[in-house]
């Protein structure tokens, strides 16, 4: 007897289905097809765990079971958790924690958590070791699970500064916030890629017929079909900060799982049939796959272009972006110096690891105007870049156009390009039929982008007192076979690394090399921290070569709250140091350290190290954003903003901003964003912007409206105007006369007035703002394991508007530069194909892998910031992995200079030296 | 994720012929992990009605291929046998989580014959043998140490299907020691090592697993000294055996097994072992 013999009957949260599976389906696309899209893909290869659901009451991860085994069975998804309009006492836990950011992965803990019983509750490392989240860094996550509460309640006009909680916080427990792919479009077609299997080949020949033939294939499109015009998959306010070097579908390849064609049709199984149809002839061409090899003389071409036409500094040597500069005379300030040290540090490819892969539904829907326009859904955190950006390519006119992004399941920079929607609106606007796609985890490993790996020398001199005579970097980053982000990130990396120090001789040489491997792109810290890595690693040794604390080096070097930020190019005129808490933040490292330490494993190394580090509150350029605050019929506000939220908590910290200017309470207003159709203009969710750029444009759009409210109230009540006062409800006046907002509104709409204003921010002036992480280690000699004994992070994030949400803001950074620092690794093989394709294979940190960190912020107030505020999104990050290797370094008296610092290497440097040397006396 | 070029499930108990693009589907929690573009029927063995765990009259203990992990684990916690408390240690050692443990199969663990899979650390450690059987209904049996050949690679034949591992009652009852490491946090095995003393006449066994290729499981008489365990070890896992993936370098695997087994034997001796169980001899 088969399957086909009997009915199939399956209850999902006490509804019934009967409609069988297909043979080979998962559970978890079974019950999306059915609406319940609370279940998550995360990974659909049951590592990350965001598709948990129960069977039967026993937690399982959907995309690993078999749908039609669930026949029979009792299903329950995050929608069917609450009971009754009650959450269930999990999902309360979390909410009052906010144990989420982003949210994408918190379905998943959910139904995991909801499942735990008092041992696994005792054990929470291994009862959590089947899920990831790729934001908090696990903190928030433990407090929810522990029942404490963070979140505040609303406080009119005193709402910045305070634990607000995310206004999106219900819909992410209860599993109905809506992600990108989360939504139901009739007549919806599926697109899959089929990507080259060579690093570097010409298509000879493409023949599509077979493909056609499978049933259900609308279409394939080649480079036949695409249009000749070049761009770059990078989004920045101004297109010419990246080379133009990217068509929709090429004659050439240029690394293993460049895009060859899209197949199109009516599931996902027939596109992918399609796409094994599809017969391609290369001829493959040699191709190089490191940056140093790629620059030599006769080394492969990766792109054979104008240089002029394409922005490609030198095309044929590979180099797509170069900077050189140099402040008094560098070889004069080493010839000063009594210590000169050098050396080369390396970093690796890193992958966002957002839990929400790329991907896009595109569709055509009738504009306000009757008519036809192309709307675009995706995880993005540039909708209006990425519309200028198709218009661009396709000849359309912006108001053809709208993109939008729902709620992103994190970003961390990945999601700063155009990956997918172009290829999708092409096919939209050739198939008139709303088409989907959607990355597998695979594809964001070679598809995607990665973090540019680097090579970095750096050379340091010092007079024996421990002052800074000269400083001099050469930079080489892969930049990958495309450029988007290359030029730019490698002049970032060169910028405030340099610049915090004060130094009067700087040389930088960097230079963006193009290779044929998976392109590097946009990732938290910019560049920036692959050289704080080497340049805060080389102080430190440099400090340890002259026999000084190497926090008495930095403290000798850094520069002041009234000193120019000198980078080897020169100051950027639009930057300033408009709150100055480095030495707060050196101050609580030095306290750190003082106090005294835990009890390490005997015979373990026992070390601890420090770096620190600064960004720029903002890109140099301009970065635009604008906003629109209305008041609503009901006495509410409507706050329209262009930013997106992708667990940053942007949208917490805007609404805590239009409370405290409307003098209310945050959850009176409400918040639209990340949609071309409600503000004229916002450059995007990067670049740290979303609270010190985006942030000031709703600040002083508040701040208009608040005064014309005041002022048409005035009017009303007949009193002067600058008597009246606003409050949570109403407007009052001397006197107890009160005008409710709804009043207020019906008047103004009566003299057919909109009480409603708007804000604009052009991103400059720069403040910067600045981290330090001290770490206290033990290194076991015999395994090479690191265990982190004290994690402590000083932040500098001027005003903090949101507690609760800043610190996991930066415990989350902490998190994911751990990770980078200690294990991840996008490898390649030989041939340049990615060979870590699945969440088993690049491991990413676990609960289990965080320590917790002790975050303390700085008492400054900024006087560019939006109420004092500065940026703390990207920072975080930059100085872990410095003071990782430098607390190692102080452990085992190795200095590592290549990372991940993964056990096994560890031990095998360890060995290596038992091996060359007399054994170390003491530790 | 979804298998799309899957166009059949059929009942593990149909006696259709096995064809290419055939595959027997257990828990699906590896099946259903990767791509599987080969496969266009799977054979559903989850109505084999295969009792779990079951003792045999001489006191053995045998597996079902189809026995979850979940089911093992809490058979462990109330098994009485010296050799009981190994069964949680080897599930604990799986990368994959407890919901994971709900789904995925013991056979399922031994036929993807990773280095890692803990399922071939325990029985392998308990010198298990696996009963096969045959699409032509003949059945044999091999010890698990010989049933996994390599990474990834197995002795199974095509449709040949992994029936159950069964562990003596000798092998139950002999003291061992569990010793892993990993590259992470509770992460997936660089080296897991097991050793065992037989109840009977006192023999050691050591048996290394995720360092190497296959499993290597080595006897001795008595519990060597330390000498000559690492002679033995030495002389048994050539260079080319240690394995080398993402994991962990060959070098620290080799390093690692070395010291596991070391503590294990020190363990096992009561020489100095930090949980030296006096009294055995």
């Amino acid at each position: 007897m088969t399957d086909e013999d009997t009915g199939f009957e399956i209850h999902v949260n006490e509804q019934r289905f009967d409609t069988r599976p297909r043979p080979g389906q998962c559970l978890r696309t079974y019950l999306r097809e059915r609406g319940w899209f609370g279940v998550k893909k995360g990974c659909d290869a049951g590592d990350c765990g965001a598709c948990t659901v129960h069977v039967d009451g026993e937690p399982v991860h959907s995309c690993l079971y078999p749908a039609v085994r669930a026949g029979g069975r009792a299903v329950t998804t995050v929608e069917g958790l609450s009971r009754d309009g009650e959450l269930h006492p999990v999902q309360q836990k979390f909410l009052d924690a906010q144990g989420f950011q982003c949210g994408f992965c918190t379905a998943g803990f959910l139904m995991t958590s909801a499942a735990l019983d008092e041992d696994q509750l005792a054990d929470l490392p291994r009862a959590l070791k089947g899920n990831l989240c790729r934001c908090t860094g696990y903190r928030a996550i433990e407090d929810a699970l522990r029942g404490v509460k963070h979140v505040e309640a609303p406080d009119a006009g005193a709402e910045v500064g305070r634990n607000l909680p995310a206004p999106a916080g219900p819909k992410v427990v209860t599993g109905t916030a809506r992600y990108t792919f989360d939504i139901d479009v009739p007549g919806l077609l599926h697109m899959k890629l089929l990507r080259s299997p060579h690093a570097h080949a010409r298509i000879t020949a493409i023949d599509t017929t077979a493909a056609l033939r499978v049933p259900g294939v609308h279409a394939v499109f080649t480079h036949h079909d695409a249009p000749d015009r070049l761009y770059s998959t990078a989004r920045h306010e101004h297109p010419e900060e990246d080379p133009d070097d990217t068509r929709l579908l090429d004659d050439t390849v240029r690394y293993v799982g460049q895009r060859v064609a899209a197949v199109v049709a009516d599931s996902e199984a027939a596109a992918e049939e399609g796409c094994r149809r599809i017969e391609v002839v290369y001829e493959v061409l040699p191709a190089v796959l490191d940056p140093e090899e790629a620059m030599r003389p006769g080394a492969p071409v990766v792109h054979r272009k104008d240089a002029g036409v394409a922005r490609i500094a030198r095309p044929m040597n590979n180099v797509v972006g170069e900077v050189h500069g140099e402040i008094g005379d560098v070889a004069a300030g080493f010839a000063a110096a009594d210590v000169v040290y050098e050396e080369t540090f390396r970093t690796q490819r890193v992958q966002h690891a957002s839990l929400e892969t790329h991907g896009a539904v595109a569709w055509f829907e009738q504009g306000d105007d009757g008519e036809e326009r192309l709307t675009v859904r995706s995880s993005t955190q540039t909708p209006f870049l990425t519309r200028r950006a198709l218009c661009a390519l396709f000849g359309l006119p912006e108001e053809r156009v709208r993109v939008v992004a729902g709620r992103v399941g994190g970003g961390f920079g990945g999601k700063q390009e155009m990956l997918v929607e172009d290829i999708v609106a092409f096919a939209v606007l050739r198939l008139r039929r709303p088409v989907k796609l959607e990355y597998t985890r695979a594809e964001q490993f070679y598809g995607a982008t990665t973090r540019h790996p680097f090579l970095i020398t750096v050379r340091l001199g010092a007079r024996r007192d421990g002052v800074l005579t000269a400083m001099q970097l050469r930079v080489v980053s892969n930049t990958g076979a495309y450029g988007n982000h290359g030029p730019a990130v490698m002049f970032h990396a060169c910028g405030e690394s340099l610049s915090v120090y004060r130094c009067p001789y700087k040389k930088a040489d960097g230079f963006a090399v193009y290779t044929h491997t998976v392109p590097a792109g946009a990732f938290r810290g910019y560049g920036l921290g692959q050289v704080t890595f080497a340049m805060e690693s080389a102080l430190d040794e440099l400090a340890r070569r002259i026999g000084i604390d190497p926090l008495v080096l930095r403290q000798k070097n850094i520069i002041g709250p009234d000193e120019p930020m000198v980078t080897p190019g020169g100051e950027e005129e639009d930057l300033h140091i408009a709150s100055y808490g480095l030495d707060q933040c050196l101050d609580i490292v030095r306290t750190a350290r003082a106090e005294p330490a835990a009890e390490a494993p005997a015979g373990w190394l026992v070390g601890e190290g420090a770096a620190l580090a600064m960004i720029a509150t903002g890109p140099p350029g301009g970065h635009i954003a604008d906003a629109r605050v209305t008041l609503r019929a009901d006495g509410t506000y409507d706050l329209a903003v262009g930013t997106a939220e992708f667990g940053n908590g942007t949208t917490t910290v805007h609404s805590q901003i239009a409370a405290g200017e409307l003098r209310t309470t945050s959850d009176r207003i409400t918040i639209r964003q990340s949609d071309t159709d409600v503000v004229r203009h916002d450059t995007g969710a990067f670049a740290s912007t979303g609270v010190v750029v985006a942030g000031k444009a709703s600040l002083r759009a508040c701040q208009a409206l608040a005064a014309s409210i005041l002022d048409f109230a005035a009017g009303q009540l007949g009193v002067a105007p600058g008597t009246c006062v606003l409050t949570g409800e109403a407007v009052t006046a001397p006197g107890g006369r009160r005008l409710p907002l709804k009043e207020l509104h019906a008047a103004a709409r009566a003299a057919g007035r909109e009480l409603a204003a708007d804000g604009h921010f052009g991103g400059t002036p720069r403040s910067v703002a600045f981290n330090a992480q001290w770490f206290r280690v033990a290194v076991d000699p015999g395994s090479g394991e690191i265990r982190i004994l004290r994690s402590v992070h000083a932040a500098d994030a001027g005003k903090v508007m949101n507690p609760m949400q800043c610190r996991g803001q930066v415990e989350g950074g902490v998190a994911q530069a751990l990770g980078a620092t200690l294990f991840e690794n996008v490898r390649l093989d030989d041939t340049g194909r990615v060979t870590t394709v699945a969440f088993r294979q690049y491991r990413l940190p676990a609960y289990a892998d965080v320590p917790r960190t002790e975050v303390h912020f700085m008492e400054t107030a900024d006087a560019i910031g939006p109420l004092g505020a500065k940026s703390m999104s990207e920072s975080p990050f930059n100085p872990v992995a410095p003071a990782l290797a430098n607390a190692i370094r102080d452990a085992t008296g190795l200095r590592f200079t290549e990372l991940p610092l993964s056990r096994d290497r560890i031990w095998l440097a360890l060995d290596q030296r038992t091996r060359t040397e007399e054994p170390r006396s003491g530790a | 994720m979804d298998l799309n070029t899957v166009v059949e499930v059929c009942d593990g108990r149909d006696r259709v012929p096995w064809r290419a693009g055939d595959a027997w589907l257990g828990g699906g929690t590896y099946l259903f992990s990767e791509p599987q573009p080969h496969l266009r029927r799977l054979r559903d063995l989850s109505r084999m009605g295969w009792e779990p765990l079951r003792r045999l009259p001489d006191g053995s203990l045998e597996i079902a291929a189809t026995c979850t992990i979940a089911r093992l684990s809490r058979y462990g916690k109330e098994l009485e046998a010296v050799a009981a408390p190994l069964v949680e240690q080897c599930c604990r050692a799986f990368l994959a989580s407890f919901k994971i443990w709900n789904m995925a199969t013991v056979g399922g663990n031994l036929c993807n014959a990773l280095p890692a899979g803990p399922m071939i650390s325990l029985t392998a450690a308990l010198d298990g043998r696996c009963t096969l059987l045959a699409q032509d209904g003949s059945v044999r049996s091999v010890s698990v140490a010989e049933f996994v050949t390599g990474p990834g690679t197995k002795v199974l034949a095509e449709g040949e299907l992994l029936r159950a591992v069964t562990l003596s009652p000798r092998a139950l009852g002999s003291r061992t020691a569990f010793r892993q490491a990993s590259l992470y946090g509770l992460g997936r095995s660089g080296a897991l090592v097991i050793g065992a003393v037989d109840p009977v006449d006192a023999s050691f066994a050591v048996t290394i697993t995720a360092a190497t290729v296959r499993p290597f499981r080595l006897r001795f008489p008595d519990v060597p000294g330390p000498e000559a365990l690492r002679a033995a070890i030495g002389a048994a896992v050539e260079d080319r055996d240690w394995y080398d993936d993402i994991h962990g370098l060959p070098a620290w695997r080799r390093h690692m097994a070395f010291r596991l087994a070391e503590e294990i034997r020190a363990e096992l001796a009561g020489d100095g072992g930090r949980f030296a169980s006096g009294g055995a001899r």
